[in-house]
């Protein structure tokens, strides 16, 4: 090949890679679930409320892994339910959250996280009644749980029991379901908290803490706290 | 192949500078230089600290061998350094150097002096490790120690699971918690299991390092000499928030210490009572034949382990 | 030694029809890597959908539990890639001769004894060629491929590490590219100088027109790419959290992008065993009369005991990934506690490999750089039996030392003293490179070629990566150590600084042999300063953040570590400029300026640069007789290291004294 050819045709392969490599930062790097935002419109480190509303499925039918359990969480403009376990919120506010239990059950692994940590008073309200400790392992009584270790978080999700009507398409809008109601202050100062469930629902794989649990979008995500 | 040639390797004998001689008198300051810096200067502030016993003897280990190891690489960096001076390729000169093949003396010289210096660190890592009073230096012993410290020693079950660890006093009743406080002077027993994967218990000011592995207890001992904050970190990869689990501890005196641990039975009397019973290491498969609820109505929502109760093939 | 010097039957180059008057099938007719691909794809569909039959089809309507609770794909894609390998191969033309002896058609040689292969032209490099110098090159390009993607990786671990509190990657995504680098690397560098150097000039070293086993020889090579893009693979399939070690029952816990790493790393460990054996054979079998085992140069040394870590730790490798294989797909329980295996198994059989695997990246380079410095110094090699003793002392020590890995595992406390020594005492034979230097550079007349100052570069990085070795092999001090960032600075001080390093040097010395084109040595010396100076500047602050507590493969960190986090990352991004600078370099200078470089330019007396470079087809024109070795510098009167054309009769007498010699001994 002559020189000019060789030239081009080397900008060209450097071009190509270049181009793949760029590819698959943007798409498997930096993509992911989108972030729903609750911290719009809200000054932070005033104190002011912020009312986030999350469910936890016992399906998906919305993704590419259907059987996998899922967290979803609601869009505060649009009230539609996104599939994602991203969000953000305003740093040194109370964070009323409300979420929907919608799954079954699966004895904690350690029991010691039925126990609710780092909420307003110690409690979550399961539909409306002041609940501290729930045992797992005395009957189908925890679904999941909603974990942020980083501010000592811990609220265990009740389950609506054993019934085969469990809801089965996602977003869940109707089934059995238990309610649970809990506050929290957001810490001051910008960060990320990841957050987790501690129930091993992640069926079909060892210990119950594969699949959806490690896997951002489904039953583990992020809190962003701006400030 | 290996015949010494006339010209002997220290210069003797034929005119011009003694090299050897040049080479050990530049390396003696370097050398010495390095090992005060290092053992007087640097000494005390060295890794891990001296918070506890173990990372005390931890920090004299790697003091004494970094003494040893600045004047080893001292000496291959100033003959390295002084053979490129002063024996670098000359313009003009277009001559082979002299066919020096070996010289006996030196090699039996050098394989002494490093099999010397590589069986007394050997022998001074297993004194730190074994001499009653080290007690293992901090390293995980699996679940049958050999090197334990006198005396009664305060129980402390560490509990890792994905992603967080969370702590037992077998000794107040099994309490669980995830906040580690510790009484300063006593000797600690940690109990590290894991629930799941491999976790690894890293205390790092206490100089406590032990693997959490599921269905193993790995005893590793310490015993802090100074109060203040700990750090305790994953030390093995646990999948996706490795790297998030972390948390801090506290060394405190003996009166407060026993004074948190009695509050804290109390306050959490309610929790221990759901919580299995203490044990060294923690059966999975335990979970299904205590929920005999779940077991009669068949189960739920996912599983917890690995295989379900309706597969057949049960080991 | 039974070389058939008549071919039966002309055959055409690269199989198929006898050789006819009229010229061979056009290029895209004949078997090479497109039709590989072609091969691979249809393979792995296959494979996907024998899966997919076995397993019930996908998702809940699986009859197996914990297939369709967890939407898990494992057996249809780990039958995809063994059907994916298989598919390559056959369309590469691996299995053509094998049936072609099946079908009683004769293997073809020419008239030198030397297996038929073609001789010239671009294609054959894209080909199953049975020439080991086309082998080489082709490793060499592949090498040099996978090193560049896997630091693109680390680029981005270091842009992930550039902030403890502000994140660029999700978790997920910084353990799956930790993963990926660490995976890439350390599986595909493990043959980064026996595949281009070793392939390429043991045989010319030894004197051999071929190496004994030619296919095996191309087929390790061919297996890299699969195994590269396997393991690339994991990335659409979400990747893997387990880092490049694996840890069961981690490993089993994952989603399918584990079932790529444990298959990249099986077929991996293959390619290194067939690679390794070859060489056993070929640097035993093959030499010419008159190479004694005392003339053997330095780097064949190397290349021979690294080749016989190869061959017996690799097994244990495969057999590791193919257990962890099964626990993810047949539900056996060798690694699952609660099931009656355990973790301390998949501990033990990786690291039992793992150890020696290491060692495997460092003999080479000690091969590399003991041969060079007698060339640049003219001197001999400084004690020369001490060298070989050295690097079979490794060699044999590394299977003793494994469970250093595991000091903090809860092992057998006994055993710790015992493996603290058995590691200590390794740093012995390690140590005898720097004597086998200092004794070679003690008045010499060192000429500060690129090929030197890269070789130098090693000894500095090699001497602050073993003596931390030292650091970690202390049992007390290890408890600090272990798992945290001072473990990473001392591997890659080691693997990048020692093996890179002397990869580098080795390229620049010998590429005018290879190619017979002279890299620009300018620009080379641009690239070494600036790699080495951005090495260290990477990789020395990083001891100090792992004694400071910052555990390996984290996300956050400690506020206070934040500078050295961030120098260190800075500098890694000048590190990974430098290797930029030399892959412009390479491409710049054998694919555009392409200055010629025949002849011997470093005047070595090496038996590989009597010939002419680049080499000719089948190396030598007749078998040589070695008459002296190749380290015989500043000796009055030295014989050449070869006769390359030995009157008729002398070569018979030479045979049939090396016998005798042989005999007698």
């Amino acid at each position: 090949m002559s020189l000019p050819a060789r030239v081009a045709t080397l900008v060209l392969a450097f071009l190509a890679v270049a181009a793949v490599a760029l590819f698959v930062v943007i798409h498997y790097f930096l993509g992911g679930p989108p972030t729903v935002d609750y911290s719009s419109g809200v000054t932070p480190d005033t104190g002011a409320t912020v009312h986030v509303v999350m469910q936890e499925d016992p399906q998906n039918t919305v993704s590419t892994h259907p059987d996998w359990v899922s967290y979803f969480i609601q869009d505060p403009k649009t009230h539609a339910w996104i599939h994602t376990t991203l969000f953000k919120v305003p740093a040194g506010s109370k964070i009323d959250m409300t979420i929907y239990g919608y799954d079954g059950c699966t004895p904690l692994r350690n029991p010691y996280f039925g126990r609710v940590t780092g909420t307003i008073g110690g409690v979550e309200d399961v539909d409306g009644k002041p609940v501290k400790v729930i045992n797992s392992w005395s009957g189908c009584n925890v679904g999941h749980t909603f974990s942020i270790p980083g501010i000592n978080l811990n609220v265990p999700m009740a389950s609506p029991g054993l019934t085969a009507s469990l809801c089965g398409t996602s977003p869940c809008t109707s089934g059995p379901h238990k309610t649970m109601t809990f506050s929290f202050m957001s810490p001051k100062g910008t960060g990320e908290y990841f957050w987790q469930c501690r129930v091993p629902c992640g069926g079909g794989f060892i210990d119950g803490f594969g699949g959806p649990m490690q896997t951002i979008g489904f039953m583990t995500g992020n809190m962003e706290v701006v400030s | 192949m290996a015949a010494s040639v006339a010209d002997d390797a220290q210069g003797t004998g034929s005119a011009g500078p003694n090299h050897g001689l040049r080479i050990f008198l530049i390396w003696l300051p370097v050398a010495v230089a390095a090992d005060l810096l290092l053992y007087f200067v640097y000494g005390p502030h060295m890794p891990p600290g001296q918070m506890s016993n173990t990372a005390a003897s931890q920090q004299f280990d790697i003091k004494v061998m970094s003494v040893l190891a600045a004047p080893i690489m001292a000496f291959v960096l100033v003959a390295m350094g002084y053979s490129m001076i002063v024996w670098r390729h000359r313009e003009g000169d277009d001559e082979d150097g002299p066919p020096i093949f070996g010289n006996v003396r030196i090699q039996a010289t050098w394989i002494t002096v490093t099999a010397v210096i590589v069986l007394f660190l050997a022998g001074f890592g297993t004194y730190e490790l074994a001499w009653p009073g080290f007690a293992g230096a901090g390293s995980g012993e699996g679940p049958a120690p050999i090197w334990k410290p006198n005396g009664t020693t305060l129980q402390v079950q560490v509990i890792a699971q994905q992603w967080r660890f969370t702590y037992r006093y077998p000794q107040f009743g099994g309490f669980e918690t995830t906040a580690l406080m510790l009484p300063v002077g006593e000797p600690i027993q940690f109990n590290v299991t894991s629930l799941d994967v491999i976790h690894s218990f890293w205390a790092y000011q206490l100089g406590v390092k032990a693997d959490a592995n599921p269905g193993v207890n790995n005893v590793a001992y310490t015993t802090a000499t100074q109060t203040g904050n700990i750090t305790v970190r994953c030390a093995e990869l646990c999948g996706l928030w490795h790297g998030a689990m972390f948390n801090f501890g506290k060394v405190v005196s003996v009166a407060a210490f026993t004074a948190w641990a009695h509050k804290t039975e109390i306050q959490l009397a309610a929790v221990t009572k759901i919580l299995p019973p203490y044990a060294t290491s923690y059966d999975p498969t335990v979970v299904p034949q205590i929920n005999k609820a779940m077991a009669k109505a068949g189960i739920g929502g996912a599983n917890g382990y690995y295989y379900p109760p309706q597969d057949p093939v049960q080991p | 030694m039974a070389i058939e010097t008549q071919p039966e039957r002309a055959q055409g180059a690269g199989g198929g029809q006898p050789l006819s008057s009229s010229s061979p099938r056009p290029w895209w007719r004949r078997p090479a890597i497109h039709t590989a691909i072609v091969g691979a794809v249809i393979g792995y569909l296959l494979g996907h959908l024998l899966g997919d039959w076995l397993t019930g089809a996908t998702g809940s309507s699986s009859q197996y539990p914990n297939v369709a609770l967890s939407d898990s794909e494992d057996w249809p894609i780990v039958l995809g890639y063994l059907l994916a390998v298989v598919g390559w191969l056959a369309g590469l033309g691996v299995f053509n001769d094998i049936l072609g002896r099946i079908a009683g058609r004769p293997a073809a040689f020419n008239g030198n004894g030397v297996p038929e292969h073609e001789t010239s032209g671009l294609a054959r490099y894209f080909r199953y060629s049975l020439d080991h110098k086309v082998v080489g090159i082709q490793y060499l390009v592949g090498m040099i491929i996978y090193f560049c993607t896997a630091g693109l990786f680390a680029m981005a671990i270091r842009t992930e590490l550039l902030s403890p509190v502000n994140h660029v990657f999700t978790s997920q995504v910084y353990v799956e590219i930790v993963g990926e680098h660490g995976t890439m690397m350390m599986m595909l560098m493990t043959s980064v100088i026996l595949g281009p150097f070793g392939n390429y000039l043991v045989p010319l070293m030894i004197g051999a027109k071929r190496v004994a086993f030619p296919r095996i020889e191309a087929l390790s090579f061919w297996l890299t790419p699969m195994a590269f893009l396997i393991l690339l693979s994991a990335l659409l399939l979400g990747g893997f959290p387990f880092g490049w070690t694996g840890y069961a029952p981690l490993s089993i816990q994952s989603t399918v992008g584990a079932d790529s790493y444990a298959f990249a790393f099986g077929l991996m460990g293959i390619s290194i065993i067939l690679a390794g054996f070859n060489i056993i054979v070929t640097v035993i079998c093959y030499r010419a009369p008159g190479m004694r085992w005392s003339r053997l140069p330095a780097f064949v040394w190397a290349m021979m005991t690294t080749a016989f870590l190869m061959v017996l730790a690799a097994p244990v490798l495969v057999g590791g990934m193919y257990m962890l294989l099964m626990d993810r797909t047949a539900q056996t329980a060798f690694f699952e506690d609660s099931l009656g295996g355990s973790s301390y198994l998949y501990e033990n059989l990786f690291w039992f490999f793992g150890h020696p695997e290491v060692y495997i990246l460092a003999l080479p380079g000690f091969g590399i750089v003991s041969e060079i410095i007698p060339v640049m110094c003219r001197k001999p090699l400084f004690a020369y039996k001490v060298m070989a003793a050295g690097m079979v002392g490794v060699g044999l020590l590394s299977f003793f030392v494994w469970q250093h890995h595991l000091f903090d595992s809860g092992i057998n406390p006994d055993m710790r003293p015992l493996f603290m020594l058995t590691t200590e005492l390794i740093s012995i034979p390690t140590g005898f490179i720097y004597l086998v230097a200092l004794g070679t550079f003690w008045k010499a007349k060192i000429r500060f070629t690129v090929p030197m100052l890269f070789a130098l570069g090693m000894y500095f990085n090699f001497l602050i990566g073993g003596v931390s070795g030292v650091f970690l092999s202390d049992v007390p001090a290890d408890t600090t150590e272990h798992g945290s960032f001072f473990v990473m600075a001392h591997f890659h001080y080691t693997i990048m600084g020692g093996l890179i390093f002397a990869f580098m040097a080795g390229l620049y010395y010998w590429l005018p042999k290879m190619m017979g084109i002279k890299l620009n040595q300018k620009l080379g010396k641009w690239q070494f300063w600036l790699m080495f100076i951005a090495f260290n500047s990477t990789f020395l602050p990083l001891f100090a953040v792992g004694m400071a507590g910052q555990p390996r493969r984290v996300f956050e960190y400690a506020k206070n570590l934040q500078f050295l986090n961030d120098w260190a990352s800075v500098s890694s991004f000048v590190l990974g400029f430098s290797i930029l600078l030399f892959v412009i370099n390479f491409v710049w200078s054998t694919a555009i300026v392409r200055e010629r470089e025949t002849g011997n330019p470093w005047q070595s007396r090496g038996l590989e640069w009597q010939v002419s470079s680049p080499p000719p087809a089948d190396n030598f024109d007749q078998i040589p007789v070695v008459l002296s070795g190749p380290y015989e510098y500043g000796v009055k009167d030295a014989p050449p290291v070869a006769d390359l054309h030995p009157p008729a009769g002398v070569l018979s007498a030479a045979i049939a004294q090396s016998a005798a010699v042989r005999a007698e001994a």
